[in-house]
């Protein structure tokens, strides 16, 4: 029997369209994955880390130390929330709040599956784009309220690094976008359906690849908290669970990274003989293994080799693909 | 007369900031203090500020027998420790005019340079783990483990060792450490070639190093630079060749030297440094003579009124023991010369100018160990 012929819930669907209750589910669902996921991923990377440190990584909570990072989230709930005397206590309450919401704004419009998608969205890459650029706010706010001089340093790294990194990360989209004709996450994965889009933009996925990983604050490009240089950036100051919420952002905009580059390049939940979920998940966690590689392995740039990069290399290399790529969408 | 602009000289203004790096800090490698003054992220002045771990060795000295402060040689820089424990033996020997078995300063020699290779280990590892990559620093402390796994058999402790003694050395050396010294040397050169992999021809590497915190010749010898900081500015001077002690003459190697005086320069020393060492051990275990390994020392030793001036290599450079005896069984008065000190200060000449990454880079290159400038 269906759920949705039950009378109470036809009700409801009455009152309130079946598209709301269908976003209320999706938001919940979202809720719970976000935490989650990120606790699993901190574990990923840690083990990850670890066996390419030569040692085992995490094993004494749970089996192979699988459920250390909700003993972690325990601990720093628990932990008092210390504000320095000297901050600015609203902005310095504010920051964490504001950091975590496009983090799960984000993933309304990332499609799981072809059915999993909570909205469907005519702007979706957009909707990605323009909410992922509140987090640079939230770490200015932080580093500025802090008081400190390494968050401010950090802060301030923040602010012009996402900023030169984001336009090779859209003129990267952009060359997609323009093949497509579609700003609709679906659609774009429907539109490889024979051949990914990286076959056709390889040089697009190394820009968004690099971008990403910059935008997301991963080394090589960990500037923002660069431990041997500012301790530990912009939340220097932060502890218990409000440093827990930047630390949980953090992995969630890496997960959100990868869905994108697995949408854009990886032709997202296409695959053959499994549902599309678990193609979908399985190329996610595939760039969020590589991401994580790249930072074990590779020293950290400095900040002025971070911005001649951006500004010499990356972004004419992503115009000069995207006026190719136009050229020859108008050719064919 | 040395002319360091000191910090005081330079004024904060609406541009410049203080900020003080350390003593708690992640790469100030234990309790140094860097007074800074940034312009932005660029350093205008920088003053290290020491004395966070002043234990006071030289005074301890003072009020022990000669034989008790041979523990405390160990711990004035704590990565070189036996290289220390040998200095101050041959200080003493010289001294009091005692003879030691050549089969001894052989295995001083070897056990030496083991303690080189592990101290130039950590080094390069920290300095990288400075830079941002975190990996090394841990193959490196794999390696590591090895000697000190060695010299943790022949010396019985891992760090702070005391197995020279006057005239000798505490134990002899058996034949499982000999062939457990070729292994862990054939092991290193292999790893080697990942290390130049991993590291050395990394471009990221490269662009953080080259032409980073240049210490030129002039600078380095005005502020009294030695060991691989020295040799990385195009100085060729190494005690070990310069002024020979033990049988260091008897040995076929060389001493790396590198003109840039950059950051890499003294990476690539330290790297050559390494390869130079295993060169010397494995000469020294070709050539292990047999005998004694102490010669007859009373078990209170009274040196004669006078003093002397002993100078070694350690792994950071130059030291020096001044050690002043009146006769008696209690030391007059023992200074040490640590190179850490000399090479530590030289950043107040270095820094201005250079990004907060490459003042950091900088002082993870030239490898300080903290309690040994305090004492």
């Amino acid at each position: 029997m269906n759920i949705t012929q039950l009378p109470f819930i036809k009700e409801i669907y009455g009152f309130l369209g079946q598209d709301l209750v269908a976003a209320v589910i999706g938001i919940l669902i979202i809720l719970v994955f976000v935490p989650l996921n990120s606790a699993f991923l901190v574990w990923v990377e840690r083990k990850v880390a670890g066996h390419i440190q030569l040692r085992p990584g995490p094993m004494e909570v749970g089996p192979h130390g699988i459920l250390q990072t909700l003993i972690d989230a325990v601990k720093l709930m628990s932990k008092e929330m210390i504000t320095p005397k000297l901050a600015d206590k609203f902005l310095f309450w504010l920051a964490p709040i504001i950091i975590i919401i496009p983090a799960i704004v984000c993933f309304v419009v990332i499609p799981f599956s072809p059915l999993m998608q909570v909205r469907e969205m005519n702007v979706g890459i957009l909707l990605i784009f323009s909410f992922s650029s509140l987090t640079v706010l939230s770490i200015l706010m932080a580093g500025w309220a802090s008081n400190n001089k390494y968050a401010l340093i950090g802060a301030v790294r923040a602010v012009a690094q996402n900023v030169a990194y984001e336009i090779p990360l859209l003129l990267s989209t952009m060359s997609i976008i323009i093949m497509t004709n579609s700003f609709k996450m679906s659609e774009i994965t429907a539109a490889q359906s024979p051949v990914w889009f990286i076959v056709y933009q390889p040089v697009a996925a190394i820009i968004f690849f690099i971008s990403t990983t910059a935008e997301t604050n991963r080394a090589p490009f960990d500037l923002v908290e660069a431990e041997s240089e500012l301790v530990s950036g912009f939340h220097t100051e932060y502890t218990g669970m409000r440093f827990a919420l930047f630390f949980l952002a953090e992995y969630t905009n890496m997960f959100i990274a990868a869905s994108m580059g697995a949408v854009l390049f990886f032709g997202g939940w296409h695959g053959p003989f499994f549902p599309g979920l678990i193609w979908f998940v399985a190329k996610v966690y595939i760039l969020i293994f590589v991401i994580i590689w790249v930072r074990w392995t590779f020293p950290r740039l400095r900040f002025d080799q971070l911005m001649n990069f951006a500004w010499k290399v990356m972004i004419p290399v992503a115009l000069l693909n995207l006026m190719i790529t136009a050229i020859v969408l108008k050719v064919l | 007369m040395l002319n360091i602009k000191t910090i005081d000289d330079t004024s904060i203004n609406e541009r410049v900031y203080q900020l003080n790096l350390g003593p708690q800090h992640p790469s100030t490698h234990g309790v140094l203090h860097l007074l800074l003054k940034l312009d932005g992220e660029v350093v205008v002045a920088a003053e290290p500020i020491v004395g966070y771990s002043h234990r006071g060795h030289e005074k301890m000295a003072e009020n022990r027998i000669w034989e008790q402060f041979l523990p405390n040689t160990s711990r004035i820089d704590y990565l070189s420790g036996l290289i220390y424990n040998q200095g101050y033996c041959m200080a003493l020997e010289k001294l009091c005019g005692i003879e030691v078995p050549e089969r001894a300063e052989y295995i001083r020699v070897i056990t030496s340079e083991l303690n080189r290779i592990s101290s130039h280990l950590l080094g390069i590892m920290a300095f990288v783990m400075d830079i941002g990559a975190f990996t090394p620093f841990l193959y490196g402390f794999d390696d590591r483990e090895h000697v000190l796994d060695l010299l943790e058999r022949v010396t019985g402790s891992r760090l702070t060792y005391c197995y020279n003694r006057f005239g000798g050395v505490r134990n002899d050396i058996d034949q499982e450490f000999c062939d457990g010294t070729r292994r862990f040397i054939a092991r290193l050169r292999g790893r080697f070639k990942d290390y130049h992999n991993l590291i050395t021809e990394n471009i990221i590497f490269i662009k953080r190093t080259r032409g980073v915190g240049i210490i030129t010749e002039e600078t380095a010898l005005e502020f009294g630079v030695t060991g691989p900081s020295l040799r990385g500015s195009g100085v060729n001077y190494d005690v070990r060749k310069n002024e020979p002690y033990s049988i260091y003459p008897e040995f076929d190697f060389e001493i790396p030297v590198r003109k840039e005086g950059d950051v890499m320069a003294r990476y690539q020393v330290r790297m050559a440094e390494m390869e130079q060492s295993m060169n010397i051990i494995e000469q020294a275990l070709d050539n292990l003579p047999q005998g004694p390994v102490r010669s007859h020392v009373p078990r209170f030793i009274d040196p004669p009124a006078g003093d002397i001036y002993f100078a070694f290599e350690s792994a950071r450079g130059a030291v020096g023991y001044y050690i002043v005896s009146d006769g008696t069984r209690i030391p007059y008065r023992i200074k040490v010369r640590t190179p850490s000190f000399s090479n530590l200060f030289v950043l107040t000449r270095v820094l201005p100018g250079n990004f907060i990454a490459d003042a950091i880079a900088t002082l993870g290159s030239i490898d300080v160990v903290v309690p040994e400038i305090d004492r």
